[in-house]
């Protein structure tokens, strides 16, 4: 599954999310912020998109924006969307910010015939290194100190490998990538940006 | 009082209808009267209209006075005018009292012409579909074949959905606000309430209480006391209210408390200016209302014709017309893939949040507004 977006304009990981994502797909998008990467993906591959976000600030941008958005908090799961009702569920760089994360990725598998997560590596070797200086972290991809940081379940791929293989998860693609580009060699250590395309091993 | 963004000085018009309008119950109106007003212009194209649906006790004075004095705005005012939430420079606003209604349209109260006497009883009972009906006439009337948005809060929202399902060529956008795809039993119990109180008030007559020169008007002001309690939060009630007294305890039954000062006064500004017979069928019209019982139960069938693209709101605090009514709404409206874009605005106001002017629900609103295209 292969399709040519122009990315230049976006973020970096949307281009391998694209790729992921078949044309004319019925998408949710969790966490959608201000609706970028839907409009990305309904200009480019003409996907039905909607995405779900909590802020009222989002929201109001996405209704700006003519993005579809449903407000609701994704802590309280998904009650209001079907089971496998649409193609590709996405919960990009958000997952780390959940409180109620095993719960969050069973409702995206059950309501997504595939689901496409991506969260920030803890084990990316810079984090490492400040540990190793005796300090929390904080990069461009973690850019909040200890004391103000939304994030509160951060794990690296290893972790999340783990997960996958605890929960009945079946890992179509994983991709890693440090500044844009894809990492192949240590991606727990070397990779900055992990990204999975996942389906349930479950019958739903 | 002239304001800044007021539509100004506007003045009703009555349109007469002769062809019989088939209605829900069976029978039919053979001739009728709609009354309405226009704020703004209709374009070349007439690809501007924006349909406004009144709830239970509205009308078809939406915006603007009546005359440099009038110091009562229309009912949604805050949000209809030049460069306001829904603009007028840019779209050619309806709005229209509904049959059955007490305000001009035909109803209860305004003469049959058949007996040159006033209906009563004899008005029939008309639905939400009816309405609907009646609006795409008046439409017609209007030589608008499609409208841009059509735009309704708590009884008006469920109009609007009803016009995406039985006109779905002739709306572009629905705004449905503070409402819910069919009542609950809780909400039809307080309609019931409010009937049965207008009912067996000694002077109701039946409901031919005008031939008696008198009105039911203890029976419409309980009800009125009793809608008012269910339109606002407990919380709103608290903060406006809590125990307040008027006075020092007296150990009576008169006006002890802030609160009960506050609905006596609602009670008798309503029963001195509304019909109870309209209050009876607007009543009516929310309970019967419930398009997914043709589809067993299904909103999502029931849904499936709608062309429209949506936008939904609720209101935190608004506990007669939940959130979670509007999420159902939503909900047959992903399973369709129709566009819809759903906002659950923080609101302390309960159900009548919807018409104050509450920052980010005007935001909301207007943005998804601005996003409407019209031709020229």
């Amino acid at each position: 599954m292969q399709n040519n977006v122009n990315v230049t304009n976006f973020r970096q990981d949307f281009a391998i999310i694209a790729n992921w994502v078949q044309f004319g797909a019925k998408v949710l998008d969790l966490g959608c912020g201000d609706g970028q990467l839907l409009r990305f993906l309904g200009g480019s591959l003409e996907v039905k998109g909607y995405g779900v976000e909590k802020d009222d600030g989002n929201v109001l941008n996405c209704v700006a924006n003519g993005t579809n958005v449903i407000q609701m908090d994704l802590e309280d799961g998904l009650s209001g969307f079907e089971n496998q009702s649409f193609d590709t569920v996405i919960l990009s760089q958000t997952l780390q910010a959940m409180h109620n994360t095993e719960n969050i990725v069973n409702e995206m598998l059950r309501v997504g015939r595939e689901v496409i997560v991506t969260f920030p590596n803890f084990g990316y070797w810079r984090n490492r290194m400040q540990i190793i200086a005796g300090r929390m972290p904080v990069s461009k991809t973690l850019p909040y100190q200890w004391f103000d940081t939304p994030n509160v379940h951060l794990c690296t791929i290893n972790d999340f490998d783990d997960f996958c293989k605890n929960h009945n998860i079946e890992i179509l693609q994983r991709k890693v990538i440090t500044e844009g580009k894809e990492v192949t060699l240590f991606p727990n250590v070397l990779g900055n940006l992990a990204m999975y395309r996942l389906k349930s091993r479950k019958a739903i | 009082m002239s304001e800044i963004n007021s539509v100004g000085i506007v003045a009703p018009q009555t349109a007469h209808f002769k062809e019989a309008l088939p209605l829900k119950s069976g029978g039919s109106l053979a001739q009728y009267d709609l009354v309405y007003e226009t704020y703004g212009t209709l374009n070349a194209d007439k690809s501007n209209a924006v349909l406004i649906c009144h709830a239970l006790s509205g009308n078809h004075h939406v915006a603007g006075i009546y005359s440099e004095n009038d110091k009562y705005p229309g009912w949604w005012d805050n949000f209809i005018g030049p460069g306001k939430a829904l603009d007028t420079n840019k779209f050619f606003v309806i709005g229209l009292n509904n049959l059955g209604g007490c305000h001009g349209s035909s109803g209860p109260s305004s003469i049959n012409p058949e007996t040159g006497k006033p209906w009563g009883s004899a008005f029939p009972i008309v639905t939400v579909e009816d309405w609907v009906n009646s609006q795409a006439r008046l439409l017609d009337y209007l030589g608008i074949r499609q409208l841009a948005a059509v735009v309704g809060g708590s009884l008006g929202g469920m109009q609007c959905l009803q016009w995406t399902i039985a006109y779905p060529a002739r709306v572009r956008h629905a705004l449905i606000i503070a409402s819910a795809p069919n009542l609950t039993a809780q909400n039809m119990a307080f309609n019931e309430v409010a009937r049965q109180a207008i009912i067996t008030d000694p002077e109701f007559h039946g409901g031919d209480y005008y031939e008696h020169g008198v009105v039911p008007r203890r029976g419409l002001r309980i009800a009125r006391m009793l809608g008012h309690i269910t339109y606002l939060s407990d919380d709103v009630m608290g903060e406006k209210f809590g125990r307040k007294l008027k006075d020092t305890i007296k150990y009576s039954f008169d006006v002890e408390f802030e609160m009960e000062s506050y609905l006596r006064y609602q009670g008798d500004k309503f029963a001195g200016s509304f019909d109870a017979n309209t209050y009876l069928r607007m009543t009516r019209a929310l309970d019967y209302y419930d398009p997914a019982l043709a589809y067993g139960g299904d909103l999502s069938q029931a849904l499936s014709s709608a062309q429209a693209e949506f936008l939904i709101v609720s209101f935190t605090s608004d506990w007669r017309f939940s959130p979670a009514r509007s999420r159902e709404i939503v909900k047959a409206l992903l399973d369709n893939e129709s566009k819809v874009s759903y906002a659950e605005v923080t609101a302390e106001h309960g159900h009548d949040a919807f018409l104050m002017p509450d920052l980010h629900y005007h935001a909301i609103l207007r943005s998804y507004l601005e996003k409407i295209e019209i031709g020229g």
